[in-house]
């Protein structure tokens, strides 16, 4: 079961979830999961925010194929850059 | 092949300091930077910029421009393709491609002084001019927006008419100049704060700076007759210039090849596309090569600086130094365009500590300035000062020492970082450490004097590089890879190879190539080339050894196992010694057409792994009361590094990043006219340190290595523009007794705050 | 109306045409692709396009082409003699005194004039003499190390 976490911005519409466990083997699946039980959320969560997964910030495009282990921790972030 | 464990591997070449490769060129002037390249038959471009900050263009009449000899081109937004909104990928961050080609080339509206609103190619340069002043433009003067609080004002004028704030309810309705709002946060604050027995809360604003770099944005482009371009530029990414310029050129990628010449400085500001889609168009439209070279008063004025921003941070802690509730509010100014680095300070601002309880919010505003670009570690620094002013205050307040209250609190391995995930192995808590025991940190002060400790942490990251390592025949060896060096990183890429391949760094040949040359890499900047594109290289030069020591075992006629690679050596393991001598990479190399072909090593990757980067700074300054001139007396660095590639280089960004600093911290700003003008674009009032405002930057390079890299490399070059503004404010408000609320602390605000004071 | 200039560009005798607004900086990169002076500003705030021209440390973006006339320049071109280059030129490699090099050019000129000048300067002297020459990469730590180091150096000395 992954664990997923929910910043502030997001919990209004987990009904105030701070994380939640689903089963997905990829994010991908994981996102249909949280679309399922979560509706909105995948809209607010939008395609450019990046996805952190075991403390690894990917970009989102690249995220969506990323495998997820039983024990995986995802966490959205916004998109950032370097300089 | 075994490997030793990180901490025991001894490294030969790594660490050491060679000379560069391309310095001899860069000291006797041979070295071609952006500006440096001709073409026959070549023209010159000028481009013409809105004289109003705000405005519609109602009409663009170009006759009289055209109608001068020697003008061979000009174009106007008319000659662009409309290009939609859409996430811009191969940038920095978040960039949107509508924006881009709208800020490249005004369309309907001018929305800062400096806004490119047509371009003229001509035969010099002085033609070129005088045709710019030969348009006639139709402007409707509208009334600018510019500052933070007049574009949140309820009667503000709307840049974007049509645009709508994004992001996290609660979100403005209707046109806005929000571009976005959004929140981070977990815990419960409330009881977080009232937990708390001190509780601080500071308000800062920091004004708009420019990156600085010393070379203007230049490029020479030239089309074929079969419409594709070549185009000579300055950049930090060659790839993004490619996708960039096709992009708003409505173009496929493949018309255009981009050549990156020697870079002069860049800290992110050479991240995105400003002349380049200009020049190509104008080529194609002329028949004949055009160089365009902006003039210093053009990068102040439209190329991208950094957010202005204003700040608020209230933090609390118990009375034995225990953090219990942290809260910010960032408004960062985007320019005229979305996209201000507001996201990466929500997430760095109280990144180095541990917090349960925690609330930040972010807005992203849009005003009649300049589109901000990334400058180095982009957003961070703002933050970090205000954050690193209220720790400080805080432990005043609580009697306790500055580096104790930040160690009380320090992130460290697996905990959970304010923006979420779980940090692996960082070594924030050893720079704390370093700092305190540096004789530094105990020298005594004299009178007017004050020090300021102060800390910054930066992601680092990773991203796409690619890499290609070659064999000569005589044994040397070619890393050819698509980075731009802007800090010394091919001196880093050859070591890398270097150690890999057992040969002495001066037999490796770094060569930075174009996008035809090499295959896709994501651009110099996000402090990433020496951790990615060096894990490419190291990939590559371990594809190279496998090629190796299967040439050795065909000689040899043993097995590829019985075979291996020691300090370039191809060694057999299994027969008697003497039997058969170990093979050198010059032998095998001047064998490879009798034993195969040639040995050509690739790698092409995903970086992952990238390990954020702490540091600590100290900072002495001495305050003048009768002036309120600022002298730093001594400063001092400390970063984690996870693993020094060339020290040297590593030094050098430490020392850069800290000189910008302190310039943002004591003088730099944009000033502008009530018209939205920029008054000081010019290096004269634009003041930037100077080698005689600086003393001596002490550096000292902590390892924690990063277990994710094959050497432990961490990413160096943004994280030492993050303590600086807030090391320099902290030690100018206990030298002078004052609590400082805006930067720069230049003479006239500084005397007052001494004034309020007293 | 162009103006025929006849100077001297590191000991060798040079002409050019060139209009009378010119700068001594568009002819020197432009005219005779000398393009390792280099222009920051234009306005000479930055000293990155420094050159010696009769033996005195100028602004090339300050000095009007014609001015040249009859005059002898020296620019970064003509510091190495040769394969031999100039201990100041070395120093700067050596200590890693430039990241991405393109002040590098003013700075040796301007410390070479320097050193002319005075051969022990001190750190503060350095640092006021060199302060025309702006460095956004290196905080002009090791530049300034590297020049007292070649004052050592030329000296007889080591640092």
């Amino acid at each position: 079961m992954a664990r997923v976490f929910f910043s502030s911005g997001l919990r209004r519409l987990t009904g105030g979830a701070e994380s939640v466990e689903l089963e997905a083997r990829d994010v991908r699946e994981l996102l249909r999961a949280l679309d399922a039980d979560y509706p909105g959320l995948l809209a607010q969560i939008g395609d450019t925010s990046a996805i952190a997964i075991d403390g690894e910030i990917l970009q989102h495009a690249e995220a969506l194929l990323e495998r997820l282990r039983p024990e995986s921790e995802v966490h959205f972030l916004p998109q950032i850059g370097g300089g | 092949m075994s490997e030793k464990p990180r901490g025991e591997r001894k490294f030969k070449y790594v660490g050491t300091r060679p000379i560069r490769h391309d310095g001899l060129d860069k000291v006797t002037g041979r070295a071609q930077f952006g500006a440096d390249y001709a073409l026959p038959g070549m023209l010159w471009g000028k481009v013409l910029r809105s004289p109003h900050a705000h405005a519609r263009i109602r009409g663009i009449d170009v006759s009289a421009a055209l109608a001068l000899d020697g003008v061979k081109a000009v174009i106007t937004g008319r000659d662009f393709p409309d290009v939609a909104s859409e996430a811009a990928e191969g940038g920095e961050g978040a960039n949107d491609f509508g924006d881009l080609a709208m800020n490249v080339m005004a369309r309907e509206k001018a929305l800062y002084h400096g806004h490119a609103v047509a371009a003229v190619a001509a035969t010099t340069a002085r033609i070129a001019e005088e045709a710019c002043k030969r348009i006639v433009v139709d402007y409707e003067v509208l009334k600018p927006v510019l500052s933070l609080d007049e574009a949140l004002a309820p009667d503000a004028p709307i840049l974007h008419e049509d645009a709508r704030a994004t992001g996290h309810e609660p979100l403005p309705k209707g046109p806005s100049n929000v571009a976005s709002r959004r929140e981070l946060g977990r815990g419960d604050l409330a009881k977080g704060f009232a937990d708390a027995d001190v509780i601080v809360e500071r308000d800062f604003r920091t004004p708009m700076v420019h990156q600085g770099y010393i070379e203007p944005h230049a490029v020479l482009a030239r089309t074929g007759q079969d419409g594709r371009s070549v185009v000579w530029c300055c950049t930090q990414g060659p790839f993004m210039v490619r996708a960039f310029s096709a992009k708003v050129l409505g173009l496929s990628t493949d018309m255009i090849k981009v050549i990156p010449t020697e870079i002069g400085g860049g800290f992110g500001g050479k991240t995105t596309v400003y002349g380049e889609p200009l020049a190509i168009l104008l080529s194609r439209k002329a028949g004949r090569p055009v160089k365009l070279v902006m003039s210093r008063e053009e990068v102040f004025r439209a190329t991208g600086p950094t957010s202005g921003t204003h700040i608020r941070v209230k933090m609390g802690a118990t009375r034995d130094g225990k953090l219990t509730a942290a809260e910010a509010t960032l408004y960062y100014e985007a320019g005229a365009f979305k996209g201000s680095p507001v996201n990466a300070a929500m997430m760095t601002v109280f990144a180095p500590y541990k917090l349960a309880n925690v609330r930040i919010e972010g807005w992203d505003i849009v005003l009649n300035k300049p589109k901000v670009a990334a400058y180095r570690a982009p957003g961070a620094p703002m933050a970090a000062l205000v954050v690193e002013t209220v720790m400080d205050e805080l432990a005043e307040k609580l009697g306790l020492d500055p580096i104790d209250l930040r160690l009380e609190n320090a992130v460290h391995e697996g905990v959970q970082a304010t923006y979420g995930p779980k940090f692996r192995a960082i070594g924030f808590v050893e720079t704390l450490r370093a700092a305190k025991s540096h004789p530094h940190y105990k020298a005594p002060l004299g009178k007017n004097q004050g020090r300021g400790v102060a800390c910054g942490f930066w992601f680092n990251a990773g991203m796409s590089s690619s890499a290609n390592v070659s064999i000569n025949e005589d044994g040397s060896a070619v890393v050819v890879t698509g980075n731009p060096d802007i800090g010394g990183s091919r001196a880093s890429l050859a070591l890398m190879a270097a150690e890999e391949l057992g040969i002495p760094v001066e037999n490796v040949r770094p060569v930075v190539a174009d996008t035809e040359a090499i295959g896709y890499t994501d651009l110099t900047g996000g402090s990433r080339v020496t951790f990615a594109t060096g894990m490419a290289v190291i990939e590559a030069a371990r594809d190279v050894i496998k090629q190796l020591r299967a040439r050795a075992a065909q000689i040899w006629s043993v097995e590829l196992g019985s075979v291996a690679w020691e300090d370039g050596h191809a060694l057999l393991l299994t027969e008697a010694p003497g039997v058969h001598e170990p093979l050198s990479l010059a032998q095998l190399a001047g064998r490879a057409a009798q034993t195969g072909g040639p040995i050509v090593g690739r790698a092409a990757l995903n970086a992952r792994g990238a390990g954020p980067g702490f540091a600590t700074h100290i900072c002495d300054v001495e305050v003048d009361r009768e002036t309120g001139a600022v002298t730093v007396l001594r400063y001092t660095a400390v970063q984690d590094a996870g693993k020094a590639i060339h020290p040297s280089y590593v030094e050098g960004q430490m020392q850069g990043g800290v000189a910008q600093g302190i310039g943002w911290a004591l003088n730099e700003e944009y000033v502008f006219d009530k018209n939205g003008a920029m008054e000081n674009a010019g290096f004269l009032d634009y003041r930037m340190p100077v080698a005689s405002d600086l003393p001596m930057i002490d550096t000292v390079i902590v390892e924690v290595p990063n277990p994710m890299h094959p050497y432990g490399v961490r990413g160096v070059g943004e994280t030492p523009i993050v303590p600086p503004l807030a090391a320099v404010a902290n030690a100018v408000q206990h030298a002078a007794g004052v609590k400082l609320a805006e930067l720069p602390i230049s003479p006239p605000r500084l005397l007052e705050a001494i004034d309020r004071a007293s | 109306m162009k103006i025929h200039v006849h100077t001297r560009v590191n000991g060798e005798a040079t002409e050019f045409l060139c209009a009378a607004d010119r700068s001594l900086l568009e002819v020197l990169r432009d005219e005779l692709a000398l393009t390792g002076t280099k222009e920051g500003c234009s306005t000479g705030d930055c000293g990155a396009c420094s050159v010696m021209l009769d033996g005195r440390l100028v602004c090339a973006c300050l000095v009007l082409a014609p001015e040249a006339e009859g005059r002898s320049i020296e620019t970064i071109e003509g510091v190495a003699k040769g394969a031999d280059i100039h201990v100041l030129q070395r120093k700067f490699l050596e200590h890693a005194a430039l990241q991405c090099g393109i002040c590098t050019p003013g700075f040796i000129i301007a410390a070479k004039a320097l050193l002319e000048r005075n051969p022990d300067p001190s750190e503060e002297e350095t640092r006021y003499w060199l302060a025309g020459n702006l460095c956004r990469c290196t905080g002009y730590d090791k530049i300034i190390h590297a020049v007292l180091d070649a004052a050592a150096d030329l000296r007889g000395e080591t640092r």
